[in-house]
């Protein structure tokens, strides 16, 4: 992850080292937070766990980097192009591979969203193997003594919530948006009242996948990344969900902040490779404590 | 009469939230009778059926079935004591046939038998409710009266000693009603004890041996139905009509 | 069980295999179809899984390679001959996911599967950092481990058997779970969990009793096939690519069933010898395992035994 403490373990000097990498955490842990809205949004609509998550971050990422040397604009720029583009790329996912699945068990969709997955991922890998990828940001950062907070960390953070907060004005204030809930709510009912679901559920597909070409930018902005970071990403969004509730974007924000509160704590102890693992054990016994989530809403609600 | 009870509840009381779906509530069943569950919806019945069965535990009491007490068990532990219940809103195995069905009913009952045995008593159960011409349909294929047998046949192969039936005869015509009656009382007869939600006054009120009254999770009367037809309270809650009361007592 | 055909059926399959290359000592066949042994033995215990209970498990890859380091490092490390190392490593894999599967298990469908990839990630992560077992650069065992077995060459006709006969206890285990109370107990899980645990069926036991099964064969084959390699690092033998192509053949064949997944097995491995052959589609393997099993779920999700069955509904009587 590149954060990095100062010098000499002296108690102090620990203790505000690991305070600045969680401050660094909890701007971080906003990127995360988005990130994950995509998944519950899509699983609190739906009931559908959308296994190509991972992979539609990456697939921001991917619009990031070419953007940005193709026309050589500022990476923030990337971000209406992404948004609208992973919108469209949603919709198509719906359609070829959701739409049929609605209403049959879980697995089926599980294992839809899975395979396309797979095409994506072996089609991405055979265009552009396992490079590395990075985007140059070069911001102004925020220094407080000898600890310095990046500034692509803190527009990144920033951005994640104005686009958070944007995704609940949508939710709680346009007639889609509360279409949606409604949908989310009680499909059968949503269905009775007029609403047309099969358009909503694919624009929540658009919206879900959008979140997370979006905040595949902002991590890009970030970190460098492969083809196969997405599987690190869509563990971190279940993650976030499990902690945050389904289906709750409030929820995800901030168990985003959580998630990232907790890799600032304990990334400077640990060796990366097992920082997933850790955070994977985690997930699984949060899980077997608390099957429904953590904020376990009443299911169905946005 | 003083035999000791199959069933009873002592005090069970359930709140979802800010919801008390089960207040306080005692009752007894003794060996061999049907008791009837009645009540306004939303008074607590199919709440009472899952806190029976293990769906849900109860908040407060205790819930002795056979001399042992259940409460807080697992469904299948209580299904195993030799209890078994049919669903309101149907639950068939979608992609097995009526006889697997049954098969898997019959196997996994009070007498956990060998798959040999319980194929014999799923195919008696199959026998009892009809389901016969339709023993090798698959379960979705079949018509919801169709499901309502399957879920009846399905609880019959565990040879339970009691049965929990909720809501069986909902959406049935009058001559599918007929029979399913009929089924009920060889049921009865063969040394089953029964326990039935049902909304069809006429139908419960012949049916039972004794009635239990619920109004919003509370008992509001326990007695033959005569005695309950007749009670003020309940017809203030939930017959309203003085005249349909009277008619009832005289059926009864 | 000896008057049932498809009994028989299974048994003219393990004859084929074990026959076929031994008879005019054909040692390219025989080398083509050991990872059709591998491909149905991970499938068909995969099945016990996915089939029956409904339960998607993404990294039964995970029995294999542990399975495969478990032997090679007790030959290794410790001596011991390949027959307890094999069966050590069957044991060990089981157990294992006997206490993993009580704990993963009570997860719903969707977070279990995801689980299984986390412990992949997990184990896969532990051996790199296990230095006893070479950390990421694996461990290599010496061809001296072959003369017991009378010799290079000889060893490999024995393992080549070994595994023939995994394959065939594979297939049999899957046919008589299917066949017994116990499957019918998962296969009523599969239909409806919740249904399942009021009819009596002890849901948590027998899911976990599934999953430990699931994992004991595939150990075995795990550590005859790392065996004969030679040869077992980190990336090779948690490569989810194999798990992944597991539970393609298994839908592809027809989830559930017995006959299916054999075939699909050998159907899938076709496919990919000739895709691997062709210089447009040799990177593609993952994507065209994608493509199948996209299709397969939209179109086909009863695989091909589904089909079968819809032509020939006699067939039902005679195969599983």
């Amino acid at each position: 992850m590149g954060r990095r403490i100062c010098c000499r373990p002296r108690p102090l000097n620990l203790m505000l080292g690991i305070l600045a990498s969680i401050i660094d955490g909890v701007l971080v842990g906003l990127v995360y937070g988005l990130a994950a809205m995509g998944l519950t949004l899509i699983w609190g609509v739906m009931d559908v766990i959308n296994l190509t998550h991972g992979t539609m971050v990456v697939a921001g990422m991917m619009g990031l980097y070419l953007l940005v040397n193709a026309l050589g604009i500022s990476p923030y720029l990337t971000l209406p192009p992404v948004l609208i583009g992973g919108f469209f790329v949603g919709v198509a996912l719906y359609w070829i591979a959701i739409h049929r699945m609605v209403g049959r068990p879980p697995l089926m969709s599980l294992l839809s969203t899975f395979s396309v997955n797979l095409i994506l991922i072996g089609i991405g890998t055979a265009v552009w193997g396992t490079a590395l990828f990075n985007v140059e940001v070069s911001l102004p950062g925020f220094s407080l003594g000898r600890y310095t907070f990046p500034g692509a960390h803190i527009l990144a953070a920033v951005l994640a919530a104005v686009i958070a907060a944007a995704l609940y004005f949508f939710l709680h204030y346009t007639r889609i948006g509360k279409a949606l809930r409604a949908v989310a709510n009680n499909r059968e009912a949503a269905e009775l009242v007029g609403i047309p679901t099969t358009r909503l559920l694919a624009i929540a597909v658009g919206t879900g996948v959008a979140l997370a070409g979006v905040a595949g930018v902002l991590i890009g902005t970030l970190f460098p990344f492969t083809i196969l970071s997405g599987d690190g990403y869509q563990l971190k969004g279940f993650i976030v969900t499990v902690l945050g509730g389904f289906g709750n974007p409030v929820g995800a924000l901030l168990g985003g902040i959580a998630l990232g509160v907790l890799e600032g704590a304990v990334t400077p102890f640990v060796p990366v490779s097992w920082t997933l693992v850790i955070e994977f054990a985690l997930f699984v016994l949060v899980l077997i404590a608390f099957p429904n989530g953590i904020f376990a809403s009443r299911r169905g609600a946005l | 009469m003083s035999a000791a009870p199959l069933l009873a509840l002592d005090r069970v009381s359930k709140r979802f939230g800010g919801l008390q779906a089960v207040n306080n509530l005692s009752f007894a069943i003794q060996p061999g009778e049907i008791l009837g569950l009645i009540g306004p919806n939303g008074a607590g019945k199919s709440t009472l059926f899952n806190l029976i069965n293990g769906v849900f535990a109860p908040n407060t009491g205790r819930i002795m079935f056979d001399g042992i007490d259940i409460t807080g068990a697992k469904p299948f532990a209580v299904a195993r004591h030799g209890l078994a219940r049919t669903h309101q809103i149907v639950q068939p195995l979608t992609n097995m046939t009526v006889f697997e069905n049954c098969t898997v009913g019959a196997c996994f009952g009070k007498d956990n038998k060998p798959l040999a045995a319980a194929r014999e008593a799923a195919e008696a159960a199959i026998v009892l409710t009809g389901l016969d011409d339709r023993r090798d349909m698959l379960a979705l294929h079949l018509t919801i009266a169709g499901k309502k047998r399957l879920e009846l046949a399905r609880a019959l192969a565990a040879e339970p000693k009691l049965l929990l039936l909720d809501e069986v005869l909902a959406g049935l015509n009058p001559t599918e009603v007929e029979h399913m009656i009929g089924v009920i009382r060889k049921i009865r007869d063969s040394g089953v004890t029964i326990l039935i939600i049902e909304h069809l006054m006429q139908v419960i009120m012949n049916l039972s041996d004794r009635i239990v009254v619920l109004n919003y999770g509370e008992k509001l009367a326990e007695g033959v139905p005569a005695d309950v037809a007749r009670d003020p309270q309940v017809i203030e809650a939930y017959l309203g009509d003085p005249k349909l009361a009277a008619e009832l007592e005289g059926q009864a | 069980m000896l008057r049932r055909p498809f009994f028989w059926i299974i048994a003219l399959v393990i004859a084929a295999f074990a026959g076929l290359p031994a008879i005019g000592n054909d040692v390219e066949l025989r080398e083509s179809l050991v990872l059709a042994c591998v491909y149905i033995t991970l499938a068909s215990n995969l099945n016990l899984m996915l089939g029956y209970a409904g339960y998607i498990n993404f990294g039964s890859i995970v029995f294999f390679g542990l399975g495969g380091y478990i032997c090679v490092w007790l030959i290794y490390s410790h001596d011991w001959p390949l027959v307890w190392s094999l069966l050590a490593a069957g044991a060990g894999v089981s157990g294992l996911a006997l206490v993993f599967g009580l704990g993963i298990l009570r997860l719903r469908g969707a977070f279990f599967a995801l689980s299984t990839i986390g412990i992949v990630e997990g184990v896969q992560a532990f051996a790199e950092n296990f230095t006893p077992w070479g950390g990421s650069s694996g461990i290599y065992i010496s061809p001296q481990v072959f003369l017991p077995l009378g010799g290079s060459a000889r060893a490999l006709w024995v393992i080549y058997f070994a595994l023939v006969a995994t394959m065939g206890a594979s297939l049999y285990l899957s046919y008589f779970v299917k066949t017994s109370k116990f499957g019918l107990g998962l296969l009523a899980i599969g239909q409806n969990e919740d249904a399942a645990a009021i009819l009596g069926v002890p849901t948590p036991r027998y899911k976990a009793l599934a999953y430990s099964a699931s994992a004991f064969l595939p150990a075995i084959a795990g550590g005859l096939y790392f065996f004969k390699s030679a040869f077992i690092q980190p990336s090779d033998a948690f490569d989810l690519t194999l798990s992944t192509e597991a539970i393609v053949i298994c839908m592809l064949g027809g989830q559930g069933t017995v006959t299916g997944v054999a075939l699909g097995a050998f159907l899938y491995e076709q496919l990919r010898g000739y895709l691997l052959t062709s210089s447009t589609f040799a990177n593609f393997q993952l994507t065209i395992a994608g493509v199948l099993l996209l299709l397969i779920v939209l179109f086909f999700p009863a695989g091909l035994m589904g089909f079968i069955y819809s032509r020939v509904p006699a067939a039902k009587k005679v195969l599983e």
